[in-house]
């Protein structure tokens, strides 16, 4: 009898943690499902950025109040997690303040656990406000009605009661260390409980008992369900940022890429000497010829598939783009969001049938529509303001190869531009043997 | 601006045996949009003026693709890219300065992967580094003390994360040189990029020529100073609509150099 808590405690914890890994897989899987790009180039360059970028915060402070905020809870998050080793090896073993030997330092750590998860607090109270109160405009474009929102708000609301429950756990723990219960040694720093402490005033053991066990389960069950959650959310840039920034694209955010299959084929109308009545050599060209562009998920690269994971729908991209500034329906954070909603669609598919089955859906137009492909500038600044290297306009560049390459679905304006790009090397109606003029007139 | 000005080709170079130190790639808009012609003028009286031996390639330049390559179209910039780059590569150009940032962004980071590595400047670049070189000289003249802020082309700017060699360069002129609240890194497009220049916006509440045009007439210049034949455009067109023609210019940074000499 005496072991059943420990018992039940190693159970849940391995039903929490084994649910999130078989998830936390098929996000793997599913970012898999990307075709490939080679992102394996100057390591060093890339465990910097993701030191400075994501371990770092560093462009988060762009923005200097969510900046400083953003980092309080960050913080609060990766420090706490100390307390929660020392959680699971308690609840394990059925110890209580299993770290407590370690005297002053236990104090110590004590004390900043609670500064911080009261900041913590405050921090997540001030974003409540933000989203809620002040109604901040980008966290009410037309994209974030709905789940988006609530998803945002529950996350809030969870990290307000696990903080909560931990202030709990250690003011009842201090009463009963005052009462000199049985387990309950004298152990660790209180500034932030103490003064929660005398709402407990009066009480009797057991149910100052029953207080601090309760806080206590509730607590790392809370945790446990937050770490599922994840999954379900857009939380998951705490993991994905990491892996995302050193992913990143390297190059100048001019670049585009090149698109090899398009390369060969220019290379073969450019060469003199190619058979035109050439048979195709053998069942590799047989197959289906590549796709341009990009009209699925599966078409993109697994590091835009990763960059969709990776959102949390912050919308600073949208904030600083001019497009979406002017009244246009483009927003970069759709263009995430939605790619992310069809993978996990396709996900969904692929766990159902076992490969995947056409559903007669895909990104483009059941989610992202050309109207908001073509009102792109192509000017970066979603790029720039992202705190965690995400570019929304590599998938819109490849949506507009789609679009104009398979598709021949181009705005007629820019139908005239190519055509005459074609026709006389200028994107305008003029003759190419008049290219010198400007000099004489 | 009606006179003619002596312009070398690559051609007479090659047909001289001599080999220039820059290729000057002049663009379409360089080559063709009437507004754009002056900045090309102005950029051509400064090589002179620093006796910059330079070519262009004239009749046998063709756009670079990169209105194409960002519509979607990889073909046809592909096809552009490797005819321009077999241009170059005959005539073993190993240096370019443009005066358009787009062409500059193209020829610089998409070309080297289909075969054409070049030294590629943008024109506020290679006169700055004219400048540093004591072969050009800029004084302030009739913009001395003058109120400019400074465009930052977002080819220019975010893609290539140059943001000081035309700032130097107009700290020279000894103007007053303001910056609008969105600047540098954090600079709001003109709204011609992504080839949005040759078609009409999709439907929205303003177009983004106006809204950066807003920002630059928020600090109250006599100048809007451009780094790009596109961007030159559309802040014109938004100070147009502002009906502030008669009292803000938009000028090019090789313009304004230009301009204050006299040239």
């Amino acid at each position: 009898m005496h072991y059943i808590p420990n018992i039940l405690f190693v159970l849940i914890l391995i039903a929490g943690i084994g649910y999130f890994i078989k998830n936390i897989r098929k996000v793997i899987r599913n970012i898999r499902l990307g075709k490939d790009v080679d992102r394996s180039n100057n390591k060093s360059e890339r465990f910097k950025n993701m030191a400075m970028i994501a371990l770092g915060q560093s462009k988060m402070v762009r923005r200097p109040i969510s900046g400083v905020l953003h980092i309080v809870v960050y913080l609060g998050f990766i420090i706490i997690n100390i307390e929660v080793l020392e959680i699971i090896i308690d609840g394990v073993f059925g110890t209580h303040r299993i770290f407590a030997f370690l005297g002053g330092l236990y104090n110590f750590l004590i004390a900043s656990f609670e500064i911080l998860a009261f900041l913590v607090f405050i921090g997540v109270v001030v974003f409540w406000m933000r989203r809620n109160v002040i109604k901040i405009k980008r966290f009410w474009n037309s994209e974030m009605k709905g789940w988006p929102k609530n998803d945002g708000n529950l996350i809030l609301y969870f990290e307000m009661v696990l903080m909560t429950l931990f202030l709990v756990m250690n003011a009842s723990d201090l009463q009963l260390q005052a009462l000199g219960a049985e387990h309950y040694i004298k152990a660790g720093s209180y500034p932030i409980s103490q003064f929660i402490s005398p709402l407990f005033n009066g009480m009797s053991e057991n149910a100052l008992i029953i207080i601090e066990r309760g806080a206590w389960w509730l607590h790392i069950l809370g945790i446990l369900v937050f770490l599922n959650y994840l999954y379900f959310s857009k939380h998951l840039h705490i993991l994905l940022a990491f892996p995302n920034t050193y992913y990143g694209d390297l190059k100048p955010k001019g670049q585009l890429d090149n698109l090899e299959a398009v390369t060969n084929e220019v290379k073969l109308m450019m060469d003199p000497n190619a058979d035109p009545f050439a048979v195709p050599e053998d069942d590799q060209t047989q197959g289906e010829p590549e796709k341009f562009g990009a009209s699925d998920v599966m078409d993109l690269n697994w590091a835009q598939l990763l960059n969709a994971y990776t959102c949390t729908e912050c919308g600073r991209c949208t904030s600083e783009c001019p497009a979406n500034q002017t009244g246009k329906k483009l927003s970069p954070r759709k263009i995430m969001m939605d790619t992310r909603d069809r993978l996990k669609e396709v996900g969904d598919n692929i766990d159902e049938n076992g490969s995947f089955v056409d559903d007669g859906k895909q990104l483009l137009n059941d989610y992202i529509t050309a109207e908001e492909l073509w009102a792109c500038t192509s000017c970066n600044a979603c790029v720039e303001a992202c705190p965690v290297s995400i570019s929304p306009l590599s998938i819109i560049i490849d949506m507009r190869r789609y679009l104009v390459m398979e598709e021949s679905a181009a705005p007629s304006d820019l139908n005239n531009m190519m055509s005459n790009i074609e026709n006389n090397g200028a994107p305008w109606p003029f003759n190419q043997m008049d290219r010198m003029n400007w000099s004489n007139e | 601006m009606s006179e003619a000005i002596r312009v070398p080709t690559m051609a007479e170079y090659m047909a001289e045996g001599k080999q220039p130190e820059v290729l000057f790639w002049v663009g379409c808009a360089g080559s063709f949009d009437d507004r754009a012609k002056k900045i090309t003028k102005a950029f051509v009286k400064l090589l002179h003026s620093a006796n910059v031996d330079f070519a262009v390639l004239g009749t046998e330049e063709s756009c670079t693709g990169d209105p194409a390559k960002r519509a979607g179209n990889e073909f046809l910039f592909q096809m552009q890219a490797v005819t321009n780059i077999e241009v170059m590569n005959a005539y073993e150009i190993k240096t370019v300065v443009t005066a358009c940032p787009h062409c500059f962004n193209t020829l610089k980071n998409e070309y080297p992967v289909l075969g054409g590595e070049y030294k590629v400047m943008h024109h506020t670049q290679f006169l700055k580094s004219l400048l540093d070189e004591g072969r050009l000289t800029v004084e302030g003249g009739k913009f001395k003390g003058k109120r400019i802020t400074f465009h930052d082309p977002c080819y220019l700017g975010r893609a290539n994360n140059v943001y000081e060699a035309p700032r130097d360069l107009l700290r020279r002129l000894e103007v007053e040189l303001i910056e609008m609240k969105r600047c540098k890194k954090n600079g709001l497009c003109c709204g011609a990029g992504g080839a949005q220049m040759f078609k009409e916006p999709e439907s929205g509440n303003k177009d983004v020529n106006i809204e950066r045009t807003e920002d630059a007439i928020e600090t109250k210049p006599d100048i809007i100073a451009a780094g790009c034949p596109f961007c030159n455009t559309m802040m014109t067109d938004g100070v147009k609509n502002k009906e502030k023609e008669e009292s803000i210019e938009v000028l090019d940074v090789a313009e304004l150099i230009a301009n204050a000499q006299d040239l």
